[in-house]
């Protein structure tokens, strides 16, 4: 520890001790030229995860002058090339973070004579000043017009600023370069100009009403922010324009920078051979610092820095672990693969995902992993067979091919392909060669891909049913979007991720407006989680039919099984209430009730109560013979009464006729037999019944007794009914609002409107 | 290669007995597209000969009757694919008779690899430090050196 102390030892080289010793820059002060800016970040120990972050910088640090305005903002590297053998000891006293290094840069050369703790006080504030409190102090002070930042401008005017106060080096406020100028910024753009350009106008925009410059308008400034931010992070301009609809300013620039760090190194424990403590100490004995993860993994860990290669210990070759992401890790937990059951991961590649399922089902069950890309299927392989995995079946083709070859898995993970937007600091190419073409032909892809994933799903899995789409981008084309189109496209809805953290997706943005349950999907972001950019989704899906959409907008449901037996229980329950005396209303209700997933019906109401009440009973608002009259004009294309829409409503029941002449047959039976009446049917009785019709007006106050409790009768049946509907005209998506009650029996129900619903479900119904 | 003994050919037609339920389903998927299905032990060269991988360590690690450890310093050597000398050798199951096929662990007990012994036990004790004592066959280190290979 004597080094630390040494004043005449001089701290050369790149080292990381050089930077390291702190207690140094005490006495170092005294040995320091003016202008010497310590702009090297030390990394002092292990402080978690920013090490990482800090250990990129500091390896630049190392070259003195030349590269470092290139990439680092510390402008004082100018002044260090003098000094270049002391620049290790013009360590900061601000050790935390990089962050804060970055932002005032400008600042470190006034630290000529001052401790170290002033100088951390200082980056302190002027770190605040960019959350932009004192910026607005700054920028109204002087009148100058932008100068050149030079570092030795600086410090006499901030030492005489109110001691504290200020941060800002440059203290002109900051003007818009006059628009000519603003087009060419081409030739060797000075970064650290750039940079301060770019807070300025960050601090402007926050408080723009008090801080603009008269006559520049707000869309100025914008593109000039654009046009900085673009040269000083090296974006192609439109994904910088998606990111600035997708971010407030200030988080713009955090993500910008978070970009620029690489996340840090975590593993995954292979819970199938080992277990994570064991795990950890094996690492820690071979010399890895690590910690856990978080409280939400219980296998992960997050590697700080490793005396060996992390990806090459024994106890990775034994397949003790996986080296994966911290955002990959979540899609699996959300899936929630459970013992025994056969899952399907359409994008495989390179096999974390599909392993992490593999040990939470215990290597029981079955997983097909599935990839489009040879080449990386071979690491598939590899990683499974070096971790044990023994349920999976790995196979190669192309994703929009499910279900057809392979379908009815109880649980689906789609791990799209996708534009790369949210590990931008993995592969930085992703800044300059993605365009609005790229990210049309992602969603195309993904569209497809989701839309095969769901209709590999068997709906009626007993312990399943779900899927989860999740990509590794953060635009709106790619993640909300495409969600939403699935939900127009198919039996499916989203239900809670089970993830307690993370953003909640969109559910609207900018022009488009998606379904309100989109809010259950997540979002994480590299500078919010530090993690990946990461998007996940996790629907269920409650029916095996796939919706054919017509050319209106009502989407009709092809015929199946499943069908029924949903609204069914749905009549029975709504009949049991209906045994009332005078429950009229209710079984009105009722009738509704059932009714509601078809739009048609309540048309079919209106124009079958008439026709009933022309046919059957005298009570016209009785919604039993509203139901009735609609089994009854199936078979009996009787345009009684206000038959206007009866052709219309026979139309469309005729369709559905063999079924509901039989559950007619029984309505009439009911109508004429007592209550709970025996379900024969014979055809014959519909003759009876007609008559019975003409009869009926005659008859007011049996048939409402007999009504009800026929109704009520009837209303079992009419699930059929419904259920052909169903499938016929709307995808049952739940019960809808009831339209106008026809209980108001003696009033005739408003035509024109149902009429025209009633027309055009017809017309549905029949092309 | 080596040929299996009898203990490691049962142990392998029984495993391969567990993947039924698993291949009826992979029956599905056309023969092309088939990448990978369960754990591949090995293969079958032209000449009908079997050449087991260090995929089927797992299965096989268990039944080992016949295990060699060896000391830290030497692992990484094995793993990449050297064979093993006296100098490296922990500890040898008594009785190992010589070009037995054994097992290769590592002193913490983590299967390495495959391996023959290229002395006898007795004999292990009286060579000098350089000699070979085990021949390299497969080892964990292949799972990066040769992914490609693996299946």
């Amino acid at each position: 520890m004597g080094r630390k102390l040494d004043p005449t030892k001089e701290k050369r080289g790149p080292g990381r001790k050089a930077r390291k010793q702190k207690g140094a820059e005490t006495e170092l002060v005294r040995f320091l030229p003016a202008g010497i800016s310590a702009g090297a970040v030390q990394t002092a120990g292990k402080k978690g995860p920013q090490s990482l972050f800090n250990a990129p910088r500091g390896k630049k640090r190392p070259a003195p002058g030349s590269d470092e305005e290139e990439e680092e903002e510390d402008s004082e590297e100018d002044g260090m090339v003098n000094h270049g053998d002391l620049w290790g000891s013009e360590d900061d006293a601000d050790t935390v973070d990089d962050y804060g290094a970055d932002s005032n840069s400008e600042d470190e050369e006034e630290g000529e004579a001052l401790l170290p703790i002033e100088r951390a006080a200082r980056k302190q504030k002027a770190r605040e000043a960019a959350a932009g409190i004192q910026w607005s102090e700054e920028e109204t002070e002087d009148e100058e017009e932008e100068k050149e930042v030079t570092p030795e401008s600086g410090p006499p005017k901030v030492e005489e600023a109110d001691g504290g106060l200020q941060i800002n080096v440059d203290e002109e406020p900051f003007v818009l370069p006059p628009a000519g100028e603003m087009e060419q910024d081409a030739q060797a753009p000075d970064l650290q100009r750039v940079h301060k350009r770019i807070q300025d106008i960050v601090g402007i925009l926050r408080d723009f009403g008090a801080q603009r410059e008269e006559g520049r308008s707000r869309s100025e400034y914008l593109n000039r922010l654009k046009k900085d931010l673009a040269i000083y992070y090296s974006y192609g301009d439109f994904l910088l324009g998606k990111l600035m609809d997708l971010f407030p300013l200030s988080e713009l620039v955090e993500f910008l920078e978070a970009n620029e760090v690489p996340r840090p190194v975590t593993l995954r424990t292979n819970t199938l051979k080992t277990r994570r403590r064991d795990l950890a100490q094996a690492l820690i004995n071979r010399g890895v610092n690590l910690d856990p993860l978080g409280k939400w993994s219980k296998t992960g860990l997050v590697v700080y820095d490793s005396s060996v290669p992390i990806g090459a210990t024994p106890e990775y070759l034994a397949g003790h672990y996986m080296l994966q992401g911290a955002s990959s890790m979540l899609p699996v937990m959300a899936l929630a693969p459970q013992e025994h059951e056969r899952i399907l991961d359409m994008c495989c590649a390179p096999g974390g995902k599909t392993s992490y399922m593999a040990q939470l089902m215990k290597n029981t069950g079955v997983i097909l992993a599935n990839d489009a890309n040879a080449e990386r299927l071979k690491s598939v392989v590899g990683n499974l067979h070096r971790l044990g995995v023994t349920n999976t079946i790995i196979s190669h083709y192309d994703g929009r091919q499910f279900p057809k070859v392979v379908g009815g898995f109880d649980r689906v993970l789609l791990d799209a392909p996708c534009s790369g937007t949210g590990v931008i600091s993995k592969d930085p190419a992703v800044k300059t060669n993605k365009d609005e073409k790229d990210i049309l032909r992602c969603a195309h892809l993904q569209k497809e891909l989701l839309l095969s994933a769901i209709d590999s799903v068997n709906a009626t899995s007993k312990t399943g049913g779900y899927l989860v789409y999740c990509t590794c981008s953060i635009t709106v084309e790619e993640n909300e979007w495409v969600v939403d189109y699935a939900l127009k496209k198919r039996n499916v809805r989203l239900v809670p991720t089970g993830l307690d953290f993370g953003q909640e997706g969109f559910t609207r943005f900018r022009e488009r407006r998606f379904h309100p349950s989109l809010r259950s999907t997540r979002r994480f972001y590299p500078h919010t989680h530090n993690m990946d950019g990461f998007f996940i989704a996790k629907f269920k899906k409650f029916s095996n039919s796939i919706p054919q959409s017509q050319t209106g907008n009502s989407e009709t449901a092809t015929p199946t099984n499943v069908d029924l037996p949903q609204v069914i229980p749905k009549s029975e329950n709504s009949s049991q209430p209906a045994k009332k005396a005078k429950g009229a209303a209710k079984t009105k209700q009722q009738l509704q009730k059932q009714q509601h997933p078809k739009k048609a019906s309540f048309q079919k109401l209106n124009g079958i109560s008439k026709g009933a009440d022309s046919e059957l009973s005298t009570v016209p608002s009785v919604t039993k013979t509203q139901a009735s009259s609609s089994f009854q004009d199936s078979s009996q294309p009787a345009g009684k009464a206000e038959g206007i829409r009866e052709p219309k409503v026979t139309g469309k029941l005729k369709q559905r006729s063999p079924k509901l002449q039989s559950s007619k047959k029984v309505a009439f039976l009911r109508q004429n037999a007592p209550p709970k009446g025996t379900d024969t049917q014979t055809p014959a009785v519909l003759s009876p019944s007609k008559t019975q019709a003409t009869l009926k007006p005659k008859d007011h106050h049996q048939p409402l007794g007999r009504a009800k409790g026929v109704e009520k009768q009837q209303l079992p049946e009419q699930p059929f009914e419904k259920a052909a509907f169903q499938k016929q005209n709307d995808t049952p998506k739940g019960p809808q609002p009831p339209t106008v009650s026809p209980i108001r029996s003696s009033r005739p129900p408003p035509a024109k409107r149902k009429k025209s619903q009633s027309r055009g479900n017809s017309q549905l119904l029949l092309s | 290669m080596r040929p299996l003994t009898e203990e490691e050919t049962r142990v392998m037609f029984e495993k391969i007995a567990k993947y039924e339920k698993i291949m009826k389903l992979a029956a599905n998927i056309s023969g092309d597209k088939l990448v990978s299905l369960g754990t591949c032990f090995g293969k079958f060269t032209k000449t009908h000969k079997f050449r087991l991988h260090v995929t089927a360590l797992d299965y096989l690690a268990p039944y080992a009757k016949y295990k060699v450890w060896i000391k830290p310093g030497a692992e990484q050597s094995f793993l990449y694919g050297n064979h093993v000398l006296k100098s490296g050798l922990g500890r040898i199951t008594e009785n190992t008779s010589q070009y037995q096929g054994v097992v290769v662990y590592s002193m913490a007990d983590i299967p390495l690899g495959f391996g023959v012994a290229a002395k006898s036990t007795q004999d292990c004790r009286k060579v000098d430090p350089m000699a070979i004592v085990v021949f390299h066959q497969a080892d964990i280190g292949e799972y990066v050196r040769h992914e490609e290979t693996l299946t």
